[in-house]
């Protein structure tokens, strides 16, 4: 039986595995010159940007939903068709979320790069197989595509942290992340295996009617068992791992540090992202009727995970493992409003905008810690200081988007993120959980607003100019400042893309 | 009156447009910029007396010169700004006080002590206080102009990091502990205070401020109400300062530079019993009814505390400070009566102690410039060497412990009227503890006012501090050094000389003090605005009051 394929909706993921597969024949045949390195990089950038031009192509028909891959009429017994691909709102949002991430990433690997020592080539190609999974996972409605999609996203990454060869942190990081990452899997296709084995469908919809009882469940007949709950719990858990919620945080700091900063940005913007898409899918698509089992988990995780992201990164020295802390801190947010995800698709709205107004803001943050790298190897807060003087461009685009994590004005895009949430999470009936995030803002604002003060006093020794930086990395802090404000100034953008999807 | 409603926003976007001006081109404009920073807040204060000079004073109850647009829909916030008799005053005050800050800084040469603009070695950064001062006024004003309550409070916060590298960056030598101290007590505050505000949308459903305050509460139980009016309280307590929650305040006060503390004290402190006047009160009635003797008592204690602190205080600068708790705790006082009587006098004492502690803080600041101290003990005699300086302080701490006739006087006085009697809802008994308890406290003022006084102003001329010399520019944290090695050679004999022999050395240290300047240009082109206002509410008070009345009586409704 021959399947009929939807290539249209498919084009994003797929036109970024054949441009990996061309960016690794080019770097084989072309010689390795600063010249074809660049060439490298400005092949990946209009690889994405043609998938992000699909993607926007879809959003028109994604209001109906472009749905792949199904299982043919004849053999689908259920009432509604089942697809493993579909591109609706959400995967849109999402896909469209990874992309720009993307581009920006691959703008700071170009500095990265251009100081030679990391195989260009692969360097691209592993990128661009991470972005396939990040841009197929939202679109994924059965666990097995979304299980091979996180891997996706997750095994190339373990490669890019080692790829500077020779650098004892960088392979720490990656045998850290790889360990992790093979475990949570581990613990996740348990959980799979469970869910699939009670209601005897990997696919998301039929998963949930089989769950609340409309359908069947071929695993259990009769009332469901109790091993529902673990199955839910440990898929749970292996999705915790992926956006480094406490308890399984534990990796972070190592990982981001040891890691390239494109790298470690990516780790915090995209690979997140892609772990929220999954575990919304799951919770939300195919566990909606198990809620009572993980609302009050995911509510304890997100209070655990922004208080402990938070009080970890008050101790931090270095740049980037103070972000990789509040990273964790940020994701604790995000987790929050899913605590009512089943009751209100507003929550998930919330979720999102949060999402997209962290990406935003975080990337603009790491790219100035990658410019200021460059010049500080070690790039501990203190090379911050008086950057507003060297380079102003610099200094106020990292002031503001340390202010924008922080949620205070004039940072307006986080204190609207955040302001979101809290409305979402009060109206949900979770109070405790706002007052945790309340005290949760002011922990964070400390480390935030030193960060940013160190920014702004003067240097007292005679500073070092910043070395000479590859234009793309001052590209990507312009655009992301750019889009830091803009989001400031019309935080309606981020919630109109958002709440569509409900 | 809606032909004019393009002034708020123009208020808001004039400092805001001469601040980002300020970033583009940087050689253009430094030689102008004391020039361009006078000019900028000069369109302010000109924009705010047509405002004021517009305003339509037989409806001062209903919100003029309003806008409305929507901001984000998504969340139901609207940029919604209009004035009404409580916020015109206190929009043209910050109009004011900000253009008399730039005239501290820019009158003249440029070359006083104070005036932080001029160019110095070791980079006093003019550009970036210039910048640091519009955006503050942006904040300033936008607070006193928003009516909608997410709107309010993003204005309530954009003033907290101006403010915060204006005592950073140019504040005294303790300075990043003070500016730390203030960003994370207010920043707490403001949390706890956003809380409150989102738990009132999330009960009443709006964030306009407008309606909420005609509903009068209506929609939202006691008890919703009582949480909402702590947490709202608390945050807006913090700002305000009230006791026990006043503790950064001496620090950043003492520490900010002189424009930082003028602003401060007169404008940063008086957002927070705005905010009581707007917000609190109206929109959380019942609330307010179940709080107000706890506001009451935290007031009167703060009112006792400020002047048992003062009293104990050796710095010129912290002791205002402490004044400052004081006074605001007569306009909680005022607040807490509930009655349109105590909340006048709450809204009149505001403006009032905008003006005398604005004055205050200049001349602390003159004071320490010239003697490199603002220790009070080593200050003795300033009519005598500088009788214009000395002159002027008498006449400020003569209005701020309210003498009638001067502006400080009407509004504790109305305040502790209030509290003689308070709204029905409240237990007069106790209130009538809270005036007789604020009445000892305005004696107490009196008194630390009067102990200053005589310390500074009069006796010998003896200062053991080392006066500067005039043109003497001192390093970077300058005004917060002190002189140290050559005062044991300039202190007063032992006590076995001749009584002439002491005679004759007070001479000669008047002659040497005579190089200190008395009274320069710009600071009198800053202070005698200050001074012909206080002169003019202390006669005139009908002015003020007449306006605040009818909005007060709108935003009681009820509650009365």
């Amino acid at each position: 039986m021959i399947q009929s394929i939807d290539y249209f909706a498919i084009a994003a993921p797929l036109i970024l595995a054949l441009v990996a597969g061309l960016v690794l024949l080019l770097d084989a045949f072309l010689p390795a010159t600063r010249r074809v390195r660049t060439a490298l990089g400005l092949v990946t950038l209009t690889g994405l940007l043609a998938a992000l031009a699909f993607v926007v192509a879809q959003s028109p028909a994604a209001a109906q939903g472009l749905s792949t891959f199904c299982v043919p009429k004849a053999l689908n017994t259920g009432p509604t068709p089942m697809c493993s691909f579909v591109v609706d709102h959400y995967t849109v949002v999402f896909a469209g979320l990874a992309l720009v991430a993307g581009v920006v990433v691959v703008l700071l690997s170009m500095t990265e790069l251009a100081g030679g020592g990391i195989p260009v080539g692969e360097w691209y190609f592993l990128l661009l197989c991470t972005l396939v999974g990040a841009v197929a996972l939202p679109a994924s409605r059965d666990l097995i595509m979304l299980v091979v999609a996180l891997e996706l996203v997750s095994l190339p990454v373990f490669a890019l942290t080692a790829l500077k060869r020779y650098d004892g942190r960088g392979s720490e990081a990656a045998v850290k992340l790889f360990v992790m990452s093979v475990v949570s899997t581990a613990v996740m296709l348990f959980g799979v295996s469970l869910l699939y084995g009670i209601t005897g469908t990997v696919y998301l919809n039929r998963m949930a009617a089989t769950l609340s009882g409309q359908l069947p469940a071929p695993g259990a007949p009769g009332a469901l068992p109790s091993v529902v709950a673990v199955g839910v719990v440990l898929v749970t858990a292996g999705f915790a791992f992926k956006i480094a919620a406490v308890p399984f945080h534990s990796w972070a700091a190592d990982v981001y540090q040891g890691a390239p900063i494109p790298i470690a940005a990516l780790l915090s913007v995209i690979s997140k992202a892609a772990g929220f898409a999954g575990l919304i899918l799951v919770l939300v698509a195919a566990l909606r009727g198990q809620a009572a089992t993980w609302s009050p988990l995911i509510a304890i995780l997100a209070a655990l995970t922004m208080t402990v992201g938070n009080l970890l990164a008050m101790r931090q020295r270095s740049a980037v493992r103070l972000l990789a802390w509040s990273s964790v801190a940020q994701s604790g947010y995000i987790l929050a409003p899913l605590a009512i995800a089943a009751g209100s698709g507003a929550a998930i709205a919330a979720s999102m905008a949060y999402l997209v107004l962290y990406a935003a803001m975080n990337l603009g943050a790491f790219a100035v810690v990658m410019l200021v790298s460059r010049s500080s190897p070690r790039n501990e807060l203190n090379d911050y200081r008086g950057l507003a003087f060297r380079t102003p461009v610099a200094g106020i685009a990292l002031a503001f988007c340390l202010i924008c994590l922080a949620g205070l004005p004039p940072g307006l895009a986080g204190l609207f993120a955040k302001v979101v949430v809290f409305r979402e999470i009060v109206e949900g009936g979770l109070g405790w959980l706002a007052v945790v995030m309340a005290v949760n803002t002011v922990i964070g604002l400390y480390y935030y607003v030193a960060w940013t003060a160190r920014v702004v006093t003067p240097a007292a020794a005679p500073a070092h100019k910043l070395a000479r930086i590859h234009p793309a990395t001052w590209v990507a802090v312009a655009a992301t400042l750019a889009v830091a404000v803009l989001f400031s100034a019309a935080p309606q953008l981020v919630l109109t893309l958002t709440t569509l999807t409900g | 009156m809606s032909g004019l409603s393009w002034l708020p926003v123009a208020l808001l976007a004039v400092p805001l447009l001469g601040a980002l001006l300020l970033l583009a081109p940087p050689p253009a404009l430094r030689r102008t910029l004391r020039l361009y920073g006078l000019a900028v807040s000069g369109v302010v204060l000109v924009l705010a007396a047509i405002m004021v000079a517009t305003f339509e004073y037989g409806q001062a109850a209903r919100m003029q010169f309003t806008l409305d647009l929507p901001w984000i829909p998504g969340l139901g916030v609207r940029f919604h700004l209009g004035v009404d008799g409580i916020s015109l005053p206190l929009v043209a005050l910050t109009a004011l006080l900000t253009f008399l800050c730039f005239v501290y800084l820019g009158v003249g040469d440029g070359r006083g002590q104070g005036q932080l603009l001029r160019p110095r070695a070791g980079g006093s950064r003019p550009r970036a206080l210039v910048f640091t001062l519009l955006v503050l006024e942006v904040g300033m004003i936008g607070t006193f102009l928003a009516l909608d309550l997410l709107l309010f409070f993003v204005f309530f916060e954009i003033v907290l990091i101006p403010m915060y590298f204006l005592i950073a960056v140019w504040g005294g030598k303790a300075r990043r502990a003070a500016a730390v101290k203030f960003i994370l007590y207010t920043l707490l505050g403001s949390v706890v205070m956003l809380l409150g505000l989102l738990f009132i949308w999330a009960q009443a459903g709006t964030l306009d401020m407008v309606e909420l305050a005609a509903r009068h509460g209506a929609g939202m139980s006691r008890a919703v109400q009582v949480i909402a009016f702590l947490a709202v309280g608390i945050g807006l307590a913090v700002k305000t300062p009230m006791w026990p929650l006043h503790t950064w305040l001496p620090d950043a006060h003492t520490e900010a530079p002189t424009v930082g503390s003028v602003l401060l004290a007169g404008v940063l402190l008086k957002m927070g019993t705005y905010g009581f006047a707007r917000i609190a009160i109206p929109v959380l009635p019942e609330g307010a009814a179940a709080l107000a003797p706890w506001l009451g008592a935290l007031a009167v204690v703060g009112i006792i505390y400020g002047s048992l602190a003062c009293l104990a205080q050796r710095d010129l600068k912290r002791m205002i400070a402490y004044s400052s708790v004081g006074h605001m705790g007569f306009v909680l006082l005022g607040f807490a009566t509930l009655t349109t009587v105590g909340i006048n006098g709450a809204l009149f004492a505001n403006v009032a102690h905008g003006l005398i502690t604005g004055l205050l803080f200049f001349l602390a600041g003159a004071i320490k410039e010239r003697y490199s101290t603002a220790d009070m003990p080593s200050i003795t005699g300033l009519l005598a060497t500088l009788p214009h300086l000395g002159s002027v302080l008498t006449f400020a701490a003569i209005a701020s412990l309210g003498l009638p006739g001067l502006a400080g006087f009407w509004g504790e006085m109305l305040a502790l009227l209030g509290a003689f009697d308070p709204a029905e809802a409240l237990s007069r008994p106790l209130f009538l503890t809270f005036m007789v308890i604020g009445g000892l406290g305005a004696v107490l003022t009196a008194a630390y006012f009067l102990v200053m006084l005589s310390r500074v102003t009069h006796g010998l001329p003896g200062s053991k501090a080392v006066p500067v010399p005039p043109g003497t520019v001192l390093a970077a944290s300058g005004p917060g050094d002190e002189a140290t090695g050559p005062e044991a050679s300039l202190a007063i004999g032992p006590s076995d000389e001749t009584a002439d022999a002491r005679l004759e050395k007070t001479g000669e240290r008047i002659g040497l003090l005579s190089h200190m300047p008395d009274i320069r240009r710009y600071e009198m082109a800053a202070w005698v605005p200050l001074i012909v206002l206080i002169l003019l509410f202390g006669l005139w008070p009908g002015l003020l009051l007449s306006l605040t009345t009818p909005a007060v009586e709108a935003l009681l409704g009820v509650v009365s």
